[in-house]
């Protein structure tokens, strides 16, 4: 029983992070059709932006209480992140949008490349430390424990998420996203700046990949350069689980991930008499992927991704 | 002055030249045909006018102002609109969302209201499936969403791309009669149409499009009478 709370905990907090990181690969897809797989390296430079800011500030002595600190870098990570995404689309996708589908979808492997080596120079080759300023006693809770930073995690996940719903779903910049995503050069008609709108596509996106970035980092205490290969795999398994382009699906399909990656590091122990252990977490998330891919290409709610592959 | 004064107008795909050339204008509260058969240029003519295909070659002038430089999504602020071909509605908004895109670049909040009341007067059909998602009306539901959301920019100058295709008889009478309607309250329209008997019926002026080139004009009246016409677009 303690062990089932616990992995659900987990799975709840690794689902959120998931989930946020997996809306920026399903808005994207949803509006040009295309696999943006340089997300995960904007994730993991969110990680990384945080950390050095936070060292910095926690060197300066601010006197400051330790979310403030965190907030503080944050709020400097963000719109560096932000600007990082609207660059690439600007860059590296826009001149390629009449090309063929695998040019963009290359260029996209390329970038998460050039991202990943870029800070290995800039951070180099080992783990960066997330300062240890935030109280990490956990609280006991149905016998299993959870820590108050992930209480945050998961609140404020849920809270980015219906927030984001609410914009796409009721304001009329978000009318104008759904519009261009189903017709763009309708939405043209009605007066839309098409290209406006896949740059906000790109910056909201990357925004919430920034703080999926954090959260990571802060969960796991340290971050890596290389942290958003895995990690933007798993959020795209978890898009494609839900039914890519969807955003309920991207929602559900991350916290459905990481339950299922949780449960199944937690029992592929007993399950396999012990034969496997918990490191064959990672194994999951593709499993799904594969099973998704061959059962049901459209996940969970996607609707026609056959038409547009 | 003249609401559209299109000179010397030409459009290509490729090497392919849908539209060769073409000329013609459309006086303010005018309604104005273009007829021709298929493949003809009608639409290509029409989705440069809105500025979804560059052209070529030729000078687009709305109310005195050049349209060359501006883009798509700016010529709605200018006062023109399309109704595509095949309609282009939004099929997973709702017919209300889809209309508020119309109004997308308006903030005359109070307005826009009202004539939002007004495109559920024209439509009442509309107004029973308000929440319901566009695409799962039917052809002629989804022509009136096409026709009401074009309505709701304002337009100074209304394109209409062959509203009547694919719709029943009695549907197709509808949508011109709404057609009649709009000209009526002052709206300048340029309609390209198959269904060139009825479109030569409702309007006043009317140009013949074939190969890429104008090759006919003058009062839909005359028109309906000349032999040429008749041959070759009212099945004599
Ligand atoms: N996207 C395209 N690529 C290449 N050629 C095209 C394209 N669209 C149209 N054409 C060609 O341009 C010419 C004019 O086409 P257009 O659609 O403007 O004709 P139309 O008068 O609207 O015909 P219809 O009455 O069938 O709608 C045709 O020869 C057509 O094959
Ligand atoms: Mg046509």
């Amino acid at each position: 029983m303690d062990i089932f709370v616990q992995q659900l905990f987990n799975g709840i907090i690794l689902g959120s992070i998931y989930a946020l990181i997996a809306l920026g690969y399903t808005m994207v897809y949803g509006i040009l059709g295309l696999i943006n797989f340089a997300h995960g390296e904007v994730v993991m430079i969110g990680a990384m932006v945080t950390i050095t800011l936070l060292r910095i500030l926690v060197e300066m002595n601010t006197g400051l209480p330790a979310a403030a600190l965190v907030a503080l870098a944050i709020t400097t990570a963000l719109p560096l992140c932000a600007l990082l995404g609207f660059t690439l689309e600007r860059v590296a996708y826009r001149p390629l949008r009449n090309a063929p589908r695998l040019s963009p979808l290359i260029t996209a492997i390329g970038l998460s490349i050039i991202l990943q080596n870029l800070a290995m120079i800039i951070w180099g080759r080992n783990y960066a430390p997330f300062p240890p300023i935030l109280d990490t006693t956990p609280w006991k809770i149905l016998g299993a424990a959870i820590t108050p930073l992930q209480v945050v995690i998961v609140i404020l996940a849920v809270a980015i998420m219906a927030g984001l719903w609410l914009l796409i779903g009721r304001t009329r910049k978000g009318r104008a996203m759904r519009a261009v995503a189903q017709n763009p050069n309708a939405a043209r008609l009605m007066g839309v700046n098409v290209d406006g709108i896949i740059s906000l596509t790109f910056v909201l996106g990357s925004s919430l990949g920034c703080i999926a970035g954090v959260m990571v980092a802060a969960n796991y205490g340290q971050a890596h350069a290389t942290m958003g290969f895995m990690l933007g795999l798993k959020a795209f398994a978890a898009a494609v689980l839900g039914g890519i382009g969807n955003l309920a699906g991207a929602m559900i399909g991350g916290l459905l991930l990481g339950l299922i990656e949780s449960f199944g590091a937690g029992y592929i122990g007993d399950l396999t008499g012990g034969f496997l252990g918990s490191q064959y977490q990672d194994v999951f998330a593709f499993l799904v992927l594969i099973l998704v891919l061959v059962f049901r290409p459209s996940g969970l709610m996607g609707e026609r991704v056959a038409e547009r592959a | 002055m003249s609401m559209l004064v299109v000179n010397d107008l030409a459009v290509s795909y490729g090497n392919i030249n849908a539209v060769q050339g073409v000329s013609f204008r459309v006086e303010p509260g005018e309604l104005v045909a273009l007829i021709g058969a298929n493949g003809a240029g009608k639409s290509s003519t029409l989705n440069c006018l809105a500025g979804l295909l560059p052209a070529k070659r030729g000078d687009v002038q709305l109310q005195g102002q050049s349209l060359n430089r501006v883009p798509a999504h700016d010529r709605v602020a200018h006062g023109m609109a399309l109704v595509p071909e095949g309609r282009g509605i939004f099929s997973r908004l709702t017919v209300l969302e889809n209309l508020q895109m119309g109004a997308y670049r308006r903030d005359d909040k109070s307005v826009v209201r009202q004539e939002l009341t007004q495109v559920f007067e024209m439509f009442p059909r509309l107004q029973e499936r308000r929440d319901q998602l566009a695409g799962t009306l039917s052809g002629g539901e989804q022509q009136m969403v096409a026709i009401g959301r074009a309505l709701m920019t304002k337009p100074q100058l209304l394109l209409l791309d062959e509203p009547s295709m694919g719709l029943a008889p009695l549907l197709v009478e509808q949508i011109f009669a709404t057609v009649a309607t709009v000209a009526k309250s002052g709206v300048a329209i340029l309609l390209v149409e198959q269904n060139a008997q009825l479109a030569l019926q409702l309007s006043q002026r009317a140009y013949v499009m074939e190969n890429g080139r104008i090759t006919l004009e003058g009062d839909s009246a005359g028109l309906l009478q000349d032999v040429r016409v008749r041959q070759a677009y009212l099945g004599e």
